[in-house]
């Protein structure tokens, strides 16, 4: 038994690949198609993954700045350093005096050019707060009523731009999720016809089969084959091109963070991911396949 | 090995191709089904070859009722007959050798044993030197023997042809008839549809006259 059946799918698997072979251009194509279909779903997951791995590098704890006016005293710093050693919603503080600010931004690359240029200190004294609560609303109220205490020149809390980043990157997710399901349906769609137009060239050899006692299993096999291998070639070229356009943005992409002294750099997907992408490559091009022939058939025995 | 009791069929529409017909087909005998046409030969044939099921009575093949068998089970009742049609049925963009090869690869066997087979039944039909011919490069008597060769590769107990003969002229006909003969000698039942009463004169076997549906 499992010797005939493994002659039957070996049978099946042949004469598919016979059959593209013979077709080597329209296949090609198709596989093209799906290749450049799946990849956009696929890039742009990427690039939010990176993205993602990138934020998660980052202190997401939100700090909160406060900076005196310029010309406070002294006095009123130490007022200021009493509000937020008693204050509830404190954890830590650290001072940072306006002229050791100073001379770390001298000290720092890229600005000898603008602080040269200056002859005072332009930089107030500053308080850096670490909130007790860090819920965005507990943070805001803490923002808001700093503001209003004296000498204050502004309050700044620092993981705004990191809950936006994140923000986007949840919105990429579910754009990415989107994507797959419409592109995904797409391809069943696509490679449903393409089996479809298959089923109608070989519609004689179908009819004469089932009439000297083949199986719908046996005429169905070489199209669920032909489909998963569309998706399985689909799911390669995808790869492939993701591969390509990664590895062209990187060398961009690595340029600009040199020039920040930085070492970023966008990062293939794992290989789970990957071979869920080809996976589902698969599945689609089988389930695209399914449909089709199945309908097919009971269009055969209609008629 | 056949029993048709009262068996009729109606086609929708109202059309009643065959009424209350009964008889009988032993192992190893060769029957013909004569009538003009339009008679419900070919009706009488799709029965026995599970194409159609029929309206009233029963069909049995084998001890099995046609009209209880299962959907699925269709495809390996086939496969116990041979089928030859009129119009050949054969694929046109494969060769002599894997038109006779496709009864064989639905029932499994590739390979070695299956071209074994194939040029056997390639020899007894006399087209062994043309196994890698087109079908269309071929005489329509040599395409009706390829016919016969691709239905009796797998080695069927029965043989089920349509008006095999009614698309040749006599020269052809009597070689094809010749054929089939040859293989009920050698034990295998053969069931010919056909509307040519004089060709088969000479041939033995039974006779089925059909008229309007009704045997006579």
């Amino acid at each position: 038994m499992i010797r005939l059946w493994l002659i039957q799918h070996g049978q099946a698997l042949r004469l598919v690949l016979a059959r593209m072979w013979r077709n080597r251009l329209s296949t090609l194509m198709m596989l093209g198609v799906m290749g450049v279909s799946l990849s956009l779903p696929a890039l742009l997951g990427t690039v939010i993954d990176n993205l993602t791995r990138f934020s998660g590098e980052l202190r997401l704890e939100p700090q909160i700045s406060l900076f005196m006016r310029v010309e406070s005293t002294p006095d009123q710093v130490d007022a200021i350093r009493h509000r937020l050693e008693g204050h509830a919603g404190v954890a830590t503080h650290r001072f940072v005096p306006r002229d050791e600010a100073w001379q770390a931004l001298q000290a720092s690359s890229g600005f000898q050019e603008v602080t040269s240029g200056l002859k005072n200190n332009p930089l107030p004294d500053a308080f850096v707060i670490l909130p007790k609560a860090q819920t965005p609303e507990a943070v805001q109220q803490l923002h808001d009523d700093m503001r209003t205490w004296p000498e204050v020149e502004h309050v700044q809390v620092d993981a705004d731009w990191v809950k936006r980043l994140y923000a986007v990157v949840e919105l990429g997710h579910k754009v990415v999720f989107v994507l797959f399901g419409l592109l995904g349906f797409a391809l069943m769609a696509v490679v449903g016809n393409t089996i479809r137009l298959q089923i109608m060239t070989q519609r004689e050899e179908i009819e004469v089969s089932k009439l000297i006692g083949a199986t719908d299993r046996f005429i169905r096999r070489p199209f669920l084959y032909a489909g998963a291998l569309y998706g399985f070639g689909g799911g390669i070229a995808a790869w492939v091109i993701l591969s390509a356009v990664l590895w062209l943005f990187n060398l961009t992409v690595q340029d600009i963070a040199a020039l920040y002294g930085a070492d970023f750099m966008l990062h293939m997907q794992p290989w789970d991911k990957s071979l869920l992408l080809l996976a589902s490559a698969v599945l689609l091009g089988w389930v695209g396949a399914f449909l089709a022939v199945t309908r097919a058939l009971s269009e055969l025995e209609t008629s | 090995m056949i029993k048709f009791d009262q068996v009729g069929k109606l086609y929708p529409g109202g059309y009643e191709a065959l009424k209350k017909v009964s008889f009988e087909i032993d192992k190893g005998e060769l029957v013909f089904v004569t009538g003009h046409s339009g008679a419900g030969k070919s009706t009488l044939l799709k029965l026995v070859a599970g194409i159609e099921r029929p309206t009233t009575g029963t069909v049995l093949i084998g001890n099995q009722n046609i009209a209880k068998l299962r959907r699925a089970a269709i495809p390996h009742l086939r496969r116990r007959f041979g089928l030859v049609f009129q119009d050949h049925k054969l694929l046109y963009d494969r060769n002599v050798f894997e038109n006779v090869a496709l009864p064989l690869s639905i029932n499994g066997i590739v390979g070695h044993e299956a071209g074994k087979r194939v040029r056997a039944a390639l020899d007894k039909v006399g087209l062994l030197s043309k196994e890698k011919a087109m079908p269309v490069t071929l005489s329509g008597g040599e395409q009706q023997r390829l016919a016969i060769a691709r239905a009796v590769v797998s080695r069927p107990a029965m043989l089920v042809a349509d008006e095999p003969t009614g698309n040749l002229d006599e020269t052809y006909a009597t070689e094809i008839m010749g054929l089939f003969r040859a293989f009920h000698q050698v034990g295998v039942t053969v069931l010919i549809a056909t509307h040519d009463v004089h060709g088969i004169a000479a041939l033995g076997g039974r006779t089925l006259h059909l008229d309007g549906g009704a045997l006579r």
